[in-house]
């Protein structure tokens, strides 16, 4: 069969398209973000009409997964890890409703921090919503585990959680494809109150997830993506799940570990697997990438009744991800590392690019706000969010996803005056216009700064939900006309972009100032794609 | 058979499209591929990394473990000494000499050549100046990936098609543009030039 060369993230999408799935959704998040782009740009799931736009946030997608789900066709919903904290409503009832078409949430975590606000590991997600949870190990197994995992949903009636992390996700490697099958006909769940969680009907629901989870187990216990590998030294057994296998793998180049090892790619665990491994060997090595979810499992509640060792023992540290040098650390063999790095690099911090329009409407903000003490900037997630650094020090919080309106809001009520939110375009569209709501209502006192830079360009220029809308939502939820101002941030607008600002600040009711110019990023090219239009047409 | 490679840079300054090269060719060749890289936050002007592994046997771990490296390919001095724990005894280091000076602190060069000359083998290039002489900057970094291909394991022929694959799209020009940079590098690095 065809061999392709695929990031990992790409891997599981086209796994999807080759499972039949007839739509894709998602809000953008590193490192999850490849996986729709690449539905997005495939010309097969363009002939099969696959539909792949994206959400406004994580919360959509998951909805309209569920959603056409019950219409009895296959969808997959993807995610940053962060993502499905906006999504976990809608996820673990979806636990609770089970499913008609099969229905796949990929989550991907970022241990490290590469891109994130935090190190959450989707697998407790998966627990808590008591569902089915894949993690694949390279990108070969990510592929055929989109097809597993709709198998399963459909046979199970139940979502199934695929669990990833950065380097698998934006890793690359040789991908063999498998047959491609049909999507789906549109047909009724049996039972038309399958979905109607009223407390009377939720409670056969539940009682009926709660029985599932013996057969979850079976399968758990009898798939091949758990796997068990006899070793002759038991003095101690190796448990590792995901991308944690290859790491160990890593250091046995002939790829012959002396213990026993029990690779573990699907939830929940297989109790006699892990027993079998438990029972053999006098004592056990974890090796997760994440949190120590099965670690702590092991542990129990007073970490005494078996031999762990991993992350909690201190054997490989709490934070960060893994390395194949932390497990050889771990393995207890000796480690060799090159010279160290010479004193003169110094850190490389990433910045806005020379151009981009954030940068004057910080300049114009720092100037507006500088008779007041420093403060008073609540900030949101975006490319924006390095107006913390030097030179703007302009911000002083990023939290999560529309948290700027409604912290201001929070902090104009405790009577910080003035309180100025500053958030961009798509950032609002995903979770800040509830807040705005909010701020109308309660007529605070607060400046609410939306960057419009028409993109959403922190994850590399996406299709923001927010275009062409901005101004009328604001209106809409009843924003005084007079208030909602619209600015040029460019060097030579900078005088009455300030005058703009401290006219709103001064102002006791809701503002909102949008600064608007195209991200330089998307800006070039769009120049460049136009530039070969016009040369086709000519 | 196998060669770990560290590629680095700055944001923007097209690490990828070398790793895609190379990753072809291997891909063309027969070998197995594992490639990590860095998407999303540091792509804006920060250091950038890629690890990339070819093998005629399977892979394990994306990520190159740290003394383990056959060499770091860079296409910025300062950057090419982020990796050297990385790098193994008598691994090379091959870099462009072009700072990429975006922050306030830059050491200043001939710190940062003394370093570099430390590294027993090692080839340092300006890899813009020959990149400008056939035509343009911007094919600097396979001028760089040129320098470095005498000690991969990979055909020259093989990157050359690799070269024509992925500019396959951009016309004749640019495929030829490059195709000189990746020989005028190679030059270089053997003492021709
Ligand atoms: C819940 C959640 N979803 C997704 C992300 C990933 N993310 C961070 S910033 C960003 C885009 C921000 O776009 P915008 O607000 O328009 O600002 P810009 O980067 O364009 O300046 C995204 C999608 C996140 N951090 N949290």
């Amino acid at each position: 069969m065809q061999k392709l060369l695929l990031l990992g993230d790409e891997a599981i999408a086209q796994g999807a398209i080759d499972a039949g799935i007839s739509g894709i959704y998602a809000y953008p998040g590193t490192p999850s973000t490849e996986i729709t782009e690449y539905v997005q740009r495939s010309s097969e799931a363009r002939e099969k009409n696959i539909r792949s736009q994206w959400s406004a946030n994580e919360k959509t997608a998951m909805e309209a997964a569920i959603g056409m789900s019950y219409a009895g066709k296959r969808s997959m919903v993807c995610m940053k890890h962060v993502g499905l904290n906006v999504a976990a409503d809608a996820f673990v009832n979806s636990a609770i409703t089970g499913t008609n078409g099969g229905l796949i949430v990929v989550a991907a975590d970022d241990p490290s921090m590469h891109s994130s606000q935090n190190e959450q590991d989707s697998r407790f997600y998966g627990k808590f919503a008591m569902i089915p949870v894949l993690e694949p190990s390279n990108q070969q197994e990510a592929y055929e585990m989109a097809h597993y995992g709709f198998d399963l949903s459909e046979k199970l009636k139940t979502p199934v959680l695929m669990r990833i992390t950065t380097r698998l996700a934006h890793s690359r490697s040789g991908v063999v494809r498998k047959t491609s099958r049909e999507q789906n006909e549109v047909s009724f769940p049996e039972n038309l109150r399958q979905y109607v969680l009223l407390p009377m009907n939720a409670r056969k629901q539940y009682k009926a997830l709660l029985q599932n989870q013996a057969s979850f187990e079976e399968h758990s216990e009898e798939s091949g993506w758990n796997e068990y590998f006899d070793g002759q030294d038991k003095s101690r057994g190796i448990i590792a799940s995901g991308i944690a296998y290859n790491y160990l793998m890593e250091n046995y180049p002939d790829r012959k570990v002396p213990n026993p090892v029990l690779k573990v790619g699907q939830y929940p665990l297989p109790k006699n697997l892990v027993e079998k491994i438990s029972k053999e060997c006098d004592e056990l090595l974890l090796l997760e990438e994440g949190f120590p979810f099965i670690e702590e499992m092991l542990k129990g509640f007073l970490g005494d009744c078996l031999n762990v060792k991993g992350r909690m023992d201190g054997t490989i540290s709490m934070d960060g991800e893994l390395t194949p040098n932390s497990v050889r650390r771990a393995l207890g063999l000796k480690t060799t590392e090159g010279e160290a790095v010479p004193e003169l690099v110094t850190p490389r911090p990433p910045k806005l690019c020379p151009g981009c329009s954030h940068i004057d409407s910080y300049h114009a903000l720092n100037e507006a706000l500088q008779d007041f003490t420093k403060g008073r900037v609540f900030s949101d997630i975006g490319c924006y969010t390095l107006g913390a650094l030097p030179p703007f020090d302009a911000i002083n919080s990023c939290v999560d996803m529309g948290a700027s309106v409604t912290m201001a809001k929070g902090a104009a009520d405790a009577g910080l005056i003035p309180s100025i939110a500053v958030i961009g375009d798509s950032t609002f569209t995903h979770s800040g216009i509830t807040g705005l709501l909010d701020c109308v209502n309660d007529k605070s006192n607060v400046v609410i700064i939306i960057l419009d830079n028409a993109t959403t360009a922190m994850t590399g220029g996406q299709h923001s939900s927010a275009l062409g809308h901005l101004e009328n939502i604001c209106k809409g939820i009843g924003v005084e006309e007079d208030h909602i101002r619209v600015l040029n941030p460019l060097k030579k607008h900078h005088e009455e972009n300030v005058k703009a600002m401290k006219e709103e600040i001064a102002y006791e009711g809701v503002s909102v100032i949008i600064p608007r110019r195209e991200c330089i990023q998307t800006a070039k090219r769009h120049k460049k794609t136009q530039k070969t239009e016009n040369v086709k047409t000519a | 058979m196998k060669n770990d490679i560290i590629l680095a840079g700055v944001g923007g300054q097209g690490i990828l499209s070398i790793a895609a090269t190379i990753g072809m060719a291997a891909v063309e060749t027969g070998l197995y591929l594992k490639q990590a890289e860095v998407h999303g936050m540091s792509q804006r002007g920060g250091d950038v990394q890629s690890h990339l592994r070819i093998s005629d046997q399977q892979i394990a771990s994306d990520l190159i473990p740290k003394g383990g490296a056959d060499m770091i390919l860079s296409v910025e001095p300062m950057e090419s000494l982020r990796y050297l724990p990385w790098l193994r005894e008598k691994g090379w280091l091959i870099t462009n000499t072009n700072p990429v000076v975006n922050i306030p602190n830059y050491p200043n060069g001939e710190s940062i050549e003394l370093a570099i000359s430390k590294v027993p083998n090692h080839v340092t290039l300006d890899a813009e100046k020959i990149a400008r002489k056939l035509g343009t900057a911007r094919a600097a970094n396979i001028v760089v990936l040129g320098a470095a291909s005498p000690y991969i394991n990979l055909e020259y022929k093989a990157l050359e098609n690799a070269i024509r694959n992925i500019f396959k799209n951009k016309g004749d020009k640019i495929i030829q543009l490059n195709l000189d940079a990746l020989k005028a590098g190679r030059e270089i690095a053997e003492g021709k030039n």
